[in-house]
């Protein structure tokens, strides 16, 4: 896999000499790794600056979110990875076990959060527009209205207890769609197989609380003002042609 | 450890009290339940949300919400005792009205809602508000240091070292995977002999459910420490042990609990 290129326009913006060393120590590691032939995760760049969601989301946390919380998940991840190989070689089965939280949260942040930034954009790129189309149709046929949905989302957001994501999913099976909650950094296939996410909200506090504070309602009826269909709307005409 | 305290309340006797079960309409119905006391005549409920009785307040910290500055500011303080402490006190109340639990010890209600792992809904709210009390009285000004005694004792016993334990702490902390606590705990039965343990629990949960004692906590949710840390929990759960931490408080909670073992 390519090394991520470090010096981004969006990453040269904000770049403390921390930040360049530990994006260093990531690539040296996944270098490292690399080289031996196993397959690392590397940061996704944003399709917009840090400041571009604003004032739904403030620059501030968009860049702590992506650089540090998304970046720390993609090096955990590729250093339990790592770990897990050494184990499985070895056949030492305990670690193999030990290994599997360590997989789950951090692989499961990056999952997340990659989906995450694709459900984000500026509002003079679309952010914010209902779902034309096939989806806009489901969304009014499985919850009665688009209001209902957002109203749906954001009670379940705003109920959701400790850290976690609220998803509009479809179900592939019966090809529905449906509102489910995940917590910590579990992936929207842990609460069914058949489910693929379309749409996450990240309620983590970090997502929100620099700006938010403890209003999590507010952050939740705000975030729709940038929320963009163009990737669900793809994944949810893949799924069902 | 945190008590409830019982507001004054009007006599029963008063129409104008609103009633209503906790959580109507959700899943309460599973597990344990409490019953539900008659409601008022449908009159009172003409007032609304706005009466409605207080069994447990809010306790403020044992110190000003800027006294622990600069480690952790009082901008935070204002937040998480005002807010969000204050939410789970108002929020609990009102889900306790007209049942059961308004009888209760908030130590039992949260026992009773812990109901073996399959939570009720107060239970959130009764955790969370005994842990917090729990947490504020587990950092003092001018805090971090070393214990001494029968505690310092006990740690050097059980965990060989002081320095041990702040290792096993610090690490409990930083990996309490989302929101979450870390404790040191009294263990009134150790298999082990082994009466001091470290603990992590996620969101609401703590060792009381265990059958532990609490000793000393710190909060790892994260509206604990972004204002001040943001990301960087680990910096946050230095500065607690070296800054905030009151071994005086963990003294005097250990000469509790080895009391009531005993």
């Amino acid at each position: 896999m390519a090394l991520r290129a470090i010096a981004s326009r969006k990453t040269l913006a904000a770049l403390g000499s921390g930040l360049r060393a530990q994006a260093r120590l990531a690539t040296t590691a996944a270098a490292a790794a690399a080289s031996r032939g196993l397959v690392t995760f590397s940061l996704p760049d944003l399709p917009y600056d840090y400041g571009a969601l604003e004032p739904a989301v403030s620059a501030e946390i968009m860049q702590l979110h992506h650089q540090k919380h998304h970046q720390s998940y993609v090096t955990n991840y590729n250093k339990a990875l790592e770990q897990l190989e050494d184990a499985v070689a070895r056949d030492d089965a305990p670690a193999v076990v030990k290994l599997q939280s360590a997989i789950k949260f951090n692989g499961g942040g990056h999952i997340n959060h990659s989906i995450f930034w694709k459900n984000l954009a500026p509002i003079h790129e679309g952010g914010g527009e209902p779902p034309k189309g096939s989806l806009g149709w489901a969304i009014d046929a499985d919850f009665g209205s688009w209001e209902a949905f957002v109203q749906k989302m954001n009670a379940e957001g705003a109920a959701l207890q400790g850290s976690g994501w609220v998803w509009l999913g479809l179900d592939k099976e019966f090809k529905k769609l449906v509102v489910e909650t995940t917590a910590n950094q579990d992936p929207l296939v842990t609460k069914g197989a058949n489910l693929v996410p379309l749409i996450g909200i990240d309620v983590w506090e970090h997502a929100y609380y620099l700006q938010y504070k403890n209003a999590k309602p507010d952050y939740l009826k705000n975030i729709w003002k940038v929320i963009d269909w163009k990737y669900a709307s793809e994944v949810y005409e893949k799924e069902c042609r | 450890m945190a008590t409830a305290t019982v507001a004054a309340t009007a006599p029963l006797s008063n129409g104008f009290l609103l009633r209503r079960g906790p959580n109507e309409g959700a899943k309460s119905a599973r597990g344990l339940q409490w019953t539900k006391n008659q409601r008022q005549s449908a009159s009172s409920r003409r007032f609304g949300a706005a009466v409605i009785t207080a069994k447990f307040d809010l306790k403020p910290p044992p110190y000003p919400l800027n006294a622990l500055e600069p480690h952790m500011s009082a901008n935070t303080l204002s937040f998480h005792w005002g807010k969000h402490h204050r939410a789970y006190v108002d929020n609990l109340n009102k889900q306790i009205v007209g049942t059961e639990l308004e009888a209760k010890s908030l130590e039992d209600i949260v026992i009773q809602t812990y109901n073996n792992g399959d939570l009720l809904p107060p239970f959130n709210n009764a955790a969370q508000i005994w842990n917090h009390d729990f947490f504020w009285e587990s950092m003092k000004p001018g805090g971090g240091g070393k214990p001494s005694g029968e505690l310092l004792k006990l740690i050097e016993r059980d965990f060989g070292s002081f320095e041990k334990l702040c290792e096993e702490l610090r690490a409990a902390a930083a990996t309490q995977f989302g929101s979450g606590w870390a404790w040191l705990a009294f263990n009134p039965r150790p298999s082990d002999g082994k009466e001091l343990l470290v603990v992590k629990s996620p969101n609401a949960v703590n060792p009381l459910v265990l059958g532990y004692i609490p000793l000393l906590t710190i909060d790892v949710w994260e509206h604990a420490y972004y204002l001040d840390y943001q990301n960087r929990r680990p910096d946050y759960i230095s500065i607690f042990m070296e800054k905030l931490v009151s071994w005086d408080a963990v003294g005097a909670k250990l000469e509790v609990a080895k009391a009531q073992a005993a």
